[in-house]
């Protein structure tokens, strides 16, 4: 029997699940985010809306939803519609190929009588796909979001809104460079560009040990690459308005923010597999592990919001060139020494 | 140009003041907040704090308001209005009254004008309505049966006028003076 179909309805299933868990997720992430921000400036946070103001998301939700759709006049309208798509799927896409779970189901399932070889396409994974050159995807797709922005801004016709999307290219660039050479460590250490490998890697100590100044690096270009409070010039209010989302209104605004939670979750999910070890943990099932290093990781992303002000353009370059390129590239000589010692 | 440090010690007390601001916010995180939840509770208001107009009576149960227009006058929205009307006895009294607090910028002026002090200003704020019309408030509404801040006071048993008791009855009044006679 052709197994095709029930693959794919498989695959479909999960990223569907995968899909829902992680838009939900994108939602408190924002009530997350303003209940801390109170807390830290001693006020409530929204508490109005259900217990605790749980269901505040979906108030906004709806709110975005109903929210008058104004195009400017003078916007270039493929651009200014594609560049919150652009922004959101550069969020989702790289959960793909994040691991969040060891094994979610059987090696073999039987449906009607038939039997399904599960392992084949690796669905019995806890992972969509579990790419050789994983990491490499991520990186790519992070990448890609610049786009979402820069296209944003230059359509928007807006000066504002260009400014914003120019801040954000220099930003990403700079930063992309510290992003990619802070992970280099750990890949020296697991051998392999597939982050199912990596976790693998990690059974018995956490790459966070063997790499804390990598994992410093990677967490603040990570800040920058999700535009995140100390780097976040590219939308600072009492400058650029709201920079490159400046123009935008109702649910393609609701789809940049969408996107812009949603880096800020894959970043925490990518730090939690590349260095704290990904799904493992004690006791509590793989998943719980993963989400419980996930939001401390999302919490410590809004605990540096509530603490620290913003950075001028200036030393965000200064530090991206001159303190973290270097740093990287010190951390990737001192790993591969150390290595090359303790393998002789 | 300040002195080269060390860059070690720099670097140390940087790492330093960055641990001691994540310690405040943390803090910050598990203090009461200090929000008042409006609707739940309602803060004490200082009792001269201005809000919704009334209209007091004096201790004999009388209207105040002699319709004079000098609140109409001073008010500078313009949102009181009146008619002036009198009595049989030769008081004054308003036959309407009328506040718009649609337009009402709660200055508290009218209260300063007020010479019988029967317009007052009250604490009670919460006057919100979904109909503009119902912010309207005619004498009726207004009016209360108390004498608002001052209760013991009555003009018109300070004013010269004969609507209230005879000639040198009035509190701090002195008597006629007999032009008959010549002694003090």
């Amino acid at each position: 029997m052709n197994q095709l179909p029930i693959l794919i309805i498989v695959t479909a299933v999960k990223i569907l699940l995968v899909l829902v868990v992680f838009l939900t997720a994108i939602a408190y992430t924002v009530l997350m985010e303003r209940k801390v921000l109170g807390f830290i400036q001693l006020r409530y946070g929204p508490n109005r809306v259900g217990p605790w103001g749980l269901l505040q998301p979906l108030a906004d939700a709806i709110k975005l939803l109903f929210k008058e759709e104004f195009t400017p006049p003078g916007v270039n309208k493929v651009l200014f519609v594609l560049a919150p798509v652009i922004t959101a799927a550069t969020a989702f896409l790289p959960l793909a190929a994040i691991p969040f779970a060891s094994q979610i189901l059987p090696n073999t399932l039987t449906i009607y009588g038939y039997k399904v070889d599960l392992t084949a396409a690796g669905l019995n994974q806890g992972v969509i796909a579990d790419i050789n050159v994983g990491l490499l995807y991520v990186f790519a797709m992070g990448s890609l979001s610049v786009y979402g922005a820069v296209l944003g801004g230059w359509a928007s016709n807006n000066k504002y809104s260009l400014l914003g999307g120019l801040r954000l290219t220099a930003q990403m660039i700079s930063y992309e460079l510290a992003l990619g050479l802070s992970v280099i460590g750990v890949l020296m250490l697991s051998g392999s560009l597939s982050l199912v490998k990596i976790v693998e890697a990690q059974k018995s100590v956490w790459f966070i040990f063997y790499q804390p100044l990598g994992f410093v690096l990677f967490l603040t270009a990570a800040f920058a690459e999700c535009a995140r409070t100390p780097f976040d010039l590219i939308e600072c209010e009492n400058e650029l308005v709201a920079g490159y989302q400046t123009e935008y209104s109702s649910m393609k605004y609701g789809v940049f923010m969408m996107g812009e939670y949603g880096h800020i979750l894959v970043a925490s999910a990518l730090c939690t597999t590349l260095f704290l070890g990904g799904w493992r943990g004690p006791v509590l099932p793989p998943i719980a592990w993963f989400m419980i290093k996930t939001f401390a990781l999302v919490f410590f992303f809004i605990w540096v919001r509530g603490t620290f002000p913003r950075f001028r353009f200036d030393q965000l370059m200064k530090l991206g060139w001159k303190v973290m390129l270097p740093l990287c590239l010190v951390n990737i000589l001192f790993t591969g020494i150390i290595i090359q010692f303790l393998q002789r | 140009m300040e002195p080269r440090r060390n860059f070690l010690a720099a670097a140390w007390e940087g790492l330093g003041e960055l641990v001691r601001g994540f310690a405040t916010t943390f803090i910050h995180l598990f203090r009461r907040p200090i929000t008042e939840a409006y609707p739940e509770y309602h803060r004490p208001l200082p009792e001269r704090s201005r809000a919704r107009i009334i209209l007091t009576r004096d201790p004999d149960g009388d209207e105040r308001c002699v319709a004079c227009y000098l609140c109409s006058g001073v008010c500078p929205v313009s949102c009181i209005s009146m008619q002036s009307s009198q009595r049989e006895d030769g008081r004054r009294f308003a036959s309407w009254f009328r506040i718009n607090f649609a337009r009402c910028i709660y200055c508290g002026l009218c209260e300063e004008a007020c010479p019988t002090l029967a317009i007052q200003l009250t604490p009670h704020f919460e006057t919100c309505q979904y109909d503009i019309l119902t912010l309207v408030a005619e004498k009726e509404d207004l009016l209360v049966d108390h004498g608002g801040k001052n209760r013991d006071y009555n003009f018109y048993r300070h004013a010269g006028v004969t609507a209230v008791g005879g000639k040198g009855e009035h509190l701090q009044e002195a008597k006629p003076v007999n032009r008959r006679s010549n002694l003090p």
